[in-house]
């Protein structure tokens, strides 16, 4: 069972290394909004270190929206999803295992970028730590609750505008809490509240969203 | 042994068969002939569990499909219009993972072995993008290799885009599976000597004046 989930973790790592313009490109993106903003709303620091947690919390989700419509819809076209229906293993696993590779090759280099935007924001190095730790917990729920929308569109036409309709309000706790943990950081408040419940998110979206997923994909492919 | 009980598929509104009984007997090969839009790869789709038909059952060894699931589909190899093949995938890492995912486990020596048996050796590390169409159906084909432990095997037109060679190789596969005692559903529109006993299930289009009621 641990080696089905290893085998598809493998293989989509091995697939996002051979096609690395999708993951470059969603990290570029990931990168461009968040340098767009300070352009917009102009050099004033004491503004841009206050809202730059939300900046680069809300640049994360649409990065990952825009990443969700490759999750299944390569392996829909060219049927390796029908394969991966009609297996011995627990479907629920596979997915899980597809979404560990999403957010290994999306939310982890987000975490890692945040660092380089801590210092564009000057935001100081205690709120920059609190802003990778809360990505760290928190990126893995996008994933997650994002894979079911990516599951219920897949094969509609327009699929990405609903992706979005449908995925954005779920992400609004984890984008609550996740800014939230960074600015309670910046006005010296202890930011565990916030930490705990977006790692209580990621779990309980961990221990949830496959089996939604799972069905969704089997609506989907009818 | 696979059987349905008064299936009944509905397209749309097109009502392309009802009451249809099979039964596929170990050893059975079930040829599913019939013209464009007379449902077959519908029906195919039934079988494997991935469309559910309007009415009725598919059983397999007496047991409902539907609540079987897991336990059917380790019985089950299914060939589909689409190869299930990765572009950018070698067509080794392609058969391999294959083997994997179906959890009859795939090393690399076993997969080398599939892609040699259908004329692929030499081309184990070659790119998939980088091959022809007969060539990607047949890293396709190649994990009926890995599944000799599959009872059934449903095959959407397994002979397209492949060469005479090809056509051999698979239809030996074939032969091979029903000596095991395995159960092989299958459509072509190629005529196809196939080894051992085939049995014939014709469905019929549905008339355009049948299509509203």
């Amino acid at each position: 069972m641990s080696r089905t989930l290893l085998a598809v973790i493998r293989r989509d790592l091995l697939l996002a290394l051979r096609q690395r313009a999708d993951v470059v490109n969603t990290l570029l993106f990931f990168l461009v909004v968040v340098t767009m903003v300070p352009l917009g709303v102009g050099p004033e620091l004491n503004t841009l270190r206050t809202i730059a947690p939300g900046v680069v919390w809300v640049a994360a989700l649409l990065a990952a929206i825009l990443s969700l419509n490759r999750l299944f819809a390569n392996d829909h076209a060219d049927g390796t999803l029908e394969q991966m229906l009609l297996t011995g293993e627990p479907l629920p696993l596979i997915v899980l295992a597809k979404c560990t590779a999403h957010w290994l090759t999306t939310g982890l280099p987000i975490v890692f970028m945040a660092l380089l935007l801590g210092v564009m924001f000057d935001l100081g190095v205690e709120p920059t730590a609190f802003l990778m730790v809360s990505l760290l917990l928190g990126t893995p729920a996008l994933s997650l609750i994002g894979a079911v929308g990516a599951a219920l569109t897949l094969g509609l036409r327009g699929g990405g505008v609903l992706i979005s309709l449908l995925v954005l309000p779920l992400y609004v706790p984890v984008l609550i809490f996740g800014a939230g943990a960074v600015e309670s950081v910046a006005g010296g408040l202890a930011p565990t509240g916030h930490l705990l419940l977006l790692g209580a998110l990621s779990l309980a979206a961990s221990v949830m969203a496959p089996w939604a997923i799972a069905a969704a994909l089997r609506i989907s492919m009818e | 042994m696979l059987q349905t009980v008064d299936l009944e598929c509905q397209r749309g509104d097109r009502l392309l068969f009802s009451g249809l009984n099979l039964t596929a007997a170990p050893g059975t090969c079930l040829h599913i002939a019939g013209e464009n839009g007379a449902g077959k790869t519908s029906l195919l789709r039934i079988l494997c569990g991935l469309l559910s038909p309007t009415a009725g059952d598919v059983l397999w060894r007496g047991g409902n499909i539907r609540t079987l699931r897991e336990e059917f589909w380790q019985d089950l190899a299914y060939v589909g219009h689409l190869n299930g093949v990765k572009d950018d995938l070698t067509a080794l890492e392609n058969v391999r993972f294959a083997g994997l995912l179906s959890g009859r486990g795939g090393n690399d020596e076993r997969a080398a072995a599939a892609l040699g048996a259908l004329g692929l050796a030499g081309f184990e590390q070659a790119q998939a993008r980088f091959l022809s169409q007969g060539q990607r159906r047949r890293i396709g084909l190649a994990r009926l290799f890995l599944a000799e432990s599959a009872a059934l095997w449903i095959l959407d037109e397994p002979f397209t885009a492949l060469d005479v060679r090809g056509v051999k190789a698979l239809s030996d596969l074939i032969g091979a599976q029903q000596a095991r005692g395995g159960i092989i559903v299958l459509t072509t529109h190629q005529d196809v000597p196939l080894p051992g006993r085939v049995e014939r299930l014709d469905l019929r289009a549905p008339r355009p004046e049948e299509v509203d009621a």
